[in-house]
């Protein structure tokens, strides 16, 4: 499959866990971290990938909210 | 025909180690029945009692040393084996990470967090059980309850310091928490564990000062982890000792003097305190063919305490002291050195090896009389 066939899963199919809440109709709202000033971004689908505050071009997605087990050995 | 007695001197040859320029001989233990003609060798519990001595030379909180005379290699190795992997000991075994945004992932920090010795009321140790995993074989494990599993959390942020001078360069006085220690582990009792885990036996890491991580502000650390019982044989943060190590005595002889510049020369290849020099007497000097005689007054070397010695076989290097030197070691005197992680007592340790190779034996014995009915 080809990037641009590619179709973010729609709200309607069943709300995943990583929909972060404000999801509007064209697809959800997903927080990333500008690698530049570290500020909070939140963009959706279309969105011009670039931070609000200071115009860095590289953004990193968060760490899982999900608890992740370990065994310590 | 009453069996065969060997003479003194044939049974101090046997009882030694020669320990030679490059080689060790006569290594192997000879008492046991068969191996010299005519002679008895039974193993009998009122001859061991008689003979068996304990000693001990040290004995702290958390490292003693202390020797065990009249045992063979086999059950004194089998205490130290059993001493390092199968006494039972609390190590942490499950980490739940919340979040961890700092430089060390998250699996090496499970790692580090194992290895990190904890102590606590060896009572309420005593009482906890083991925790069964799920395997294979058994998918169903024990649930996580308050008889075997404790919990620890440790839940740090990183963030700047208001106050700190701003020319400072060190992080920890620039940065609040920049360095995660083991102190920043915190317990929380569940269940009966409130009656064991009091004040000072509560469960917290031996020693404090353990850096687990270090992080920069806007880093947090959020995780729990469950400890559980376990042996050193499983891994080695299990295991409660240190070190647990055993040495043969060693044994020097002198066979014929050292005397004057060479006995200081001697005295210099061994550790301090166990060539003792002294002048040699006038009842030395008289007795015929001990080889000091018209030497009074001269300095000769003697074996003062051979317990420090290092048998570095130095001496054995020299051209002055060939033939004159025998070394060896003593076969049947066992220098154990314990030495405690933290979590209990290191001659307590030694007993609960003792207790668990009595187990060991009883299964035997157990599994001995299954075969004859």
């Amino acid at each position: 499959m080809s990037r641009e066939a590619y179709q973010v899963p729609s709200s309607l199919g069943g709300q995943t866990a990583f929909d972060s809440g404000a999801s509007s109709l064209d697809g959800p709202m997903v927080a990333y971290l500008c690698g530049e000033c570290n500020a909070r971004v939140s963009l959706k689908r279309g969105d011009q990938i670039r931070c609000k505050e200071c115009g860095h071009r590289v953004l990193y997605k968060e760490r899982t909210k999900r608890m992740v087990q370990f065994e310590a050995r | 025909m009453a069996p065969l007695v060997p003479s003194q001197a044939e049974l101090d040859r046997r009882r030694l180690i020669d320990i030679n320029l490059e080689t060790v001989s006569n290594i192997p233990s000879t008492d046991f029945p068969g191996h010299w003609p005519g002679e008895s060798h039974e193993w009998n519990l009122e001859k061991f009692r008689n003979e068996f001595n304990v000693e001990f030379h040290r004995n702290e909180r958390f490292e003693s040393s202390f020797s065990l005379v009249g045992l063979d290699a086999s059950i004194a190795n089998a205490f130290r084996r059993i001493v390092m992997a199968e006494v039972p000991s609390v190590a942490i075994e499950f980490v739940f990470v919340h979040n961890n945004t700092s430089v060390i992932q998250d699996e090496v920090l499970a790692q580090r967090l194992g290895l990190i010795p904890l102590k606590g009321s060896v009572d309420g140790i005593n009482w906890m059980r083991w925790f069964k995993k799920a395997t294979e074989d058994e998918p169903e494990g024990s649930e996580p309850a308050d008889y075997n599993t404790i919990v620890l959390r440790l839940d740090i942020e990183c963030t700047k310091n208001p106050n700190a001078d701003p020319t400072e360069t060190d992080p920890r006085k620039l940065y609040k928490n920049a360095h995660v220690y083991a102190r920043d582990i915190t317990f929380h009792p569940v269940g009966r564990q409130e009656q064991f885990f009091t004040g000072e036996d509560a469960i917290q890491p031996v020693n404090p000062d353990i850096l687990i991580a270090k992080l920069r502000p806007g880093q947090k650390i959020d995780l729990e982890m469950h400890c559980i019982k376990g042996i050193g044989a499983d891994h080695a943060k299990f295991s409660p000792v240190a070190t647990a190590t055993y040495r043969l005595l060693p044994d020097i002889q002198i066979l014929r003097p050292i005397l004057g510049e060479d006995a200081k020369k001697f005295a210099k290849c061994f550790p301090k305190g166990v060539i003792g020099l002294e002048s040699v007497s006038q009842e030395d000097a008289a007795k015929q063919g001990s080889g000091y005689e018209g030497h009074e007054g001269e300095t000769k070397a003697v074996v003062r305490d051979a317990f420090n010695d290092t048998v570095s076989r130095e001496c054995l290097r020299h051209e002055e002291f060939q033939g004159k030197v025998k070394l060896g070691r003593v076969r049947d005197h066992f220098i154990f050195n314990i030495e405690s992680t933290g979590q209990f007592e290191s001659d307590v340790l030694f007993l609960e090896s003792v207790k668990v190779l009595k187990l060991k034996c009883a299964r035997w014995k157990r599994g001995l009389a299954d075969l004859m009915r």
